[in-house]
């Protein structure tokens, strides 16, 4: 695996372009023009599915949840024949060993958020141990948040040097940065931060924790993807996207999907590089399946309840 | 409202929208068609609904219902009260808008007044069907066992009466009184009275989603809620044979209940009844049977 190496030489961060907000907004509203039907849906609702980090981060979580959860990433729903599986489980540390076990063997990958997430409101030391252990627990993929009242502080170089530091910590694994963009405030300090995140050193750019609203818009995973693909043409270095929080609808995740493939193209068009955190999304994308498939419009009660 | 030429200034025609989740959306088809009066003039446009809007109101009805369910009965009933209290402001509304399509003046007064009774009517049973049609079940073991009426979630209406109102308000009524949420295609060539109730119903206390009203062609409508897993019943007339066949068949997909629309027994809390599932329960309870008593 690629990852993103940090040899990179970083720009001055205060002199990040500055966003046509305008033009963004009016940009990510004709995504949602395009017409997507019979079996072009049937192939993006597939990959949608498979581009699913399939989340529980619930201070209510257990053992058992964390394994319903591995059981419904495997077996979507077993009456549809010859659908994906989601790309990965995404869970607290603790839960990262439970995950990794009931997994073994289905090529479903672990992710962990560390660094004292949601608020990223902690000590270098105890974000880095945060880190270590979830690695150190088996997992593929670590979901990190950034020091939000630190970037609103001016301090780019604390934000960088953090994230660069959490990605020596990921060892293999790989960096999901999430910049809770519902904090930000503005395109522009999205844009900013997407820029550190990925000098620092991130394979994943997200949009945010799923605990803060808003959480992820199409304006906002627009700019990021926009960040990436400038990155990409400055250094040659390819990084995912992951917008997460809000998207509970296959229709909406469809809009997501086009705005993906003509911001970045075919390349960013797998669950390598492109993920949806979400936990609901995932019945509503085999709601959509099924209702392909029959013909009938569907019922939540025939569908699992996560 | 037919056009008076030597009017001296042009009235503003309304625009006839669907009624969904409490909101009055257009139909997202884009198409829509003439509504005549007796004699063939043109009244207005209504929406042609289409299969999506259908979806959209089992989605609005489907995530009114806990809500709507859940309230208490005594408050349901306060509710309807409420919506007879804001139909009786619009009766001259309605009445009118029966007259123009097609009713005689004393007819259409006599079907609003019947709609606004109907719905005192039915706020007064919300909370007294319970008693009627729960059980106490004696049974052989150390349980208390009971049954009781639940309602059973989305309910389509087809209201394609010969009262374009009534037709579609008394089983609404019961549907609602009993605790569900519906989802009513409106009276296909006569629906504009349908369209002023849901102002009516917007301006009440009912919660979004409760009823929802499409205008259009039921034989279009019909096969997809007849399908839809989503909807637990349907209240359709059973005098078109083919049409009641294939919605019976249709409906086995998810055990539908298909009920057949009743003129004459209309007010009957029976028709509370028909939308209603009887839930048992047995409840362990210690064996004092001894000391004289069952529970």
């Amino acid at each position: 695996m690629a990852g993103n190496s940090t040899t990179v030489i970083p720009p001055d961060f205060r002199r990040t372009a500055p966003v046509d907000q305008t033009g963004i907004e009016e940009r990510a509203a004709r995504f949602t023009k395009r017409s997507i039907k019979q079996s072009s849906k049937r192939q993006a609702l597939n990959m949608v599915l498979n581009m699913i980090d399939l989340t529980t981060l619930e201070g209510k979580d257990t053992d058992q949840k964390v394994r319903q959860l591995c059981y419904k990433a495997m077996h979507p729903h077993d009456e549809l024949p010859n659908i994906p599986t989601v790309a990965a489980i995404c869970v607290y540390p603790n839960f990262v060993r439970v995950a990794k076990k009931a997994l073994d063997g289905s090529g479903i990958k672990v992710a962990s958020v560390a660094t004292a997430f949601p608020s990223g409101q902690s000590t270098r030391a105890i974000k880095l141990a945060d880190t270590r252990f979830a690695v150190s627990e088996g997992a593929d993929e670590v979901d990190m948040v950034i020091s939000r009242g630190k970037f609103h502080a001016g301090e780019y170089n604390f934000v960088f040097d953090e994230i660069a530091a959490i990605k020596e910590a990921c060892g293999q694994a790989r960096l999901k940065v999430i910049l809770e963009t519902g904090e930000l405030g503005s395109l522009d300090k999205v844009r900013r931060a997407s820029e550190i995140a990925m000098y620092a050193g991130a394979d994943f750019i997200k949009t945010s924790t799923g605990k803060i609203q808003p959480a992820a818009t199409m304006p906002v995973t627009l700019v990021m993807l926009e960040a990436i693909r400038d990155f990409y043409y400055k250094t040659g270095i390819q990084v995912g996207m992951k917008p997460a929080g809000g998207i509970s609808k296959s229709k909406l995740a469809l809009h997501y999907l086009v705005m993906l493939r003509e911001t970045l193209g075919q390349d960013w068009m797998s669950n390598e590089w492109f993920r949806f955190g979400a936990s609901s999304l995932a019945n509503d994308v085999l709601m959509q399946i099924r209702k392909e498939t029959t013909g009938q419009y569907q019922s939540a009660a025939y569908f699992s309840v996560d | 409202m037919p056009i008076n030429k030597n009017q001296t200034r042009l009235s503003v025609l309304k625009t006839y929208k669907l009624y969904i989740g409490g909101q009055f959306p257009r139909t997202e088809s884009g198409r829509y068609y003439t509504v005549n009066d007796a004699d063939g003039n043109a009244l207005a446009n209504a929406c042609l609904s289409s299969r999506k809007d259908l979806r959209d109101a089992v989605t609005a009805a489907r995530s009114a219902f806990g809500g709507w369910s859940g309230k208490t009965a005594y408050n349901r009933g306060q509710i309807l009260y409420r919506m007879a209290e804001v139909v009786e402001a619009r009766r001259i509304e309605m009445i009118r808008e029966l007259t123009d399509s097609g009713s005689s003046t004393a007819q259409a007064k006599k079907e609003v007044d019947a709609c606004i009774d109907t719905l005192v009517h039915f706020a007064g049973w919300c909370d007294k069907y319970q008693q009627l049609f729960s059980a106490v079940n004696p049974v052989a073991s150390s349980h208390f066992n009971f049954s009781v009426p639940e309602p059973m979630g989305v309910v389509g209406i087809m209201a394609n009466n010969k009262q374009p109102l009534l037709g579609l308000i008394q089983p609404m009524a019961a549907a609602i009184a009993g605790g569900n949420t519906c989802v009513i295609v409106a009276h296909t060539d006569r629906p504009l009275a349908a369209i002023s109730f849901t102002e009516a119903l917007a301006t009440s206390d009912l919660p979004g989603g409760v009823v929802n009203i499409l205008t259009g062609k039921t034989s279009e409508l019909l096969p997809w809620m007849a399908g839809h897993l989503d909807v637990n019943a349907i209240l359709m007339s059973s005098k078109d044979n083919s049409a009641w066949k294939d919605t019976q068949l249709a409906a086995t997909a998810n055990l539908k209940r298909i009920v057949s629309l009743s003129e004459n027994d209309a007010l009957s809390p029976y028709r509370i009844l028909d939308l209603q599932e009887i839930k048992t329960t047995w409840h362990p309870i210690e064996n004092i049977a001894p000391a004289g008593s069952a529970y």
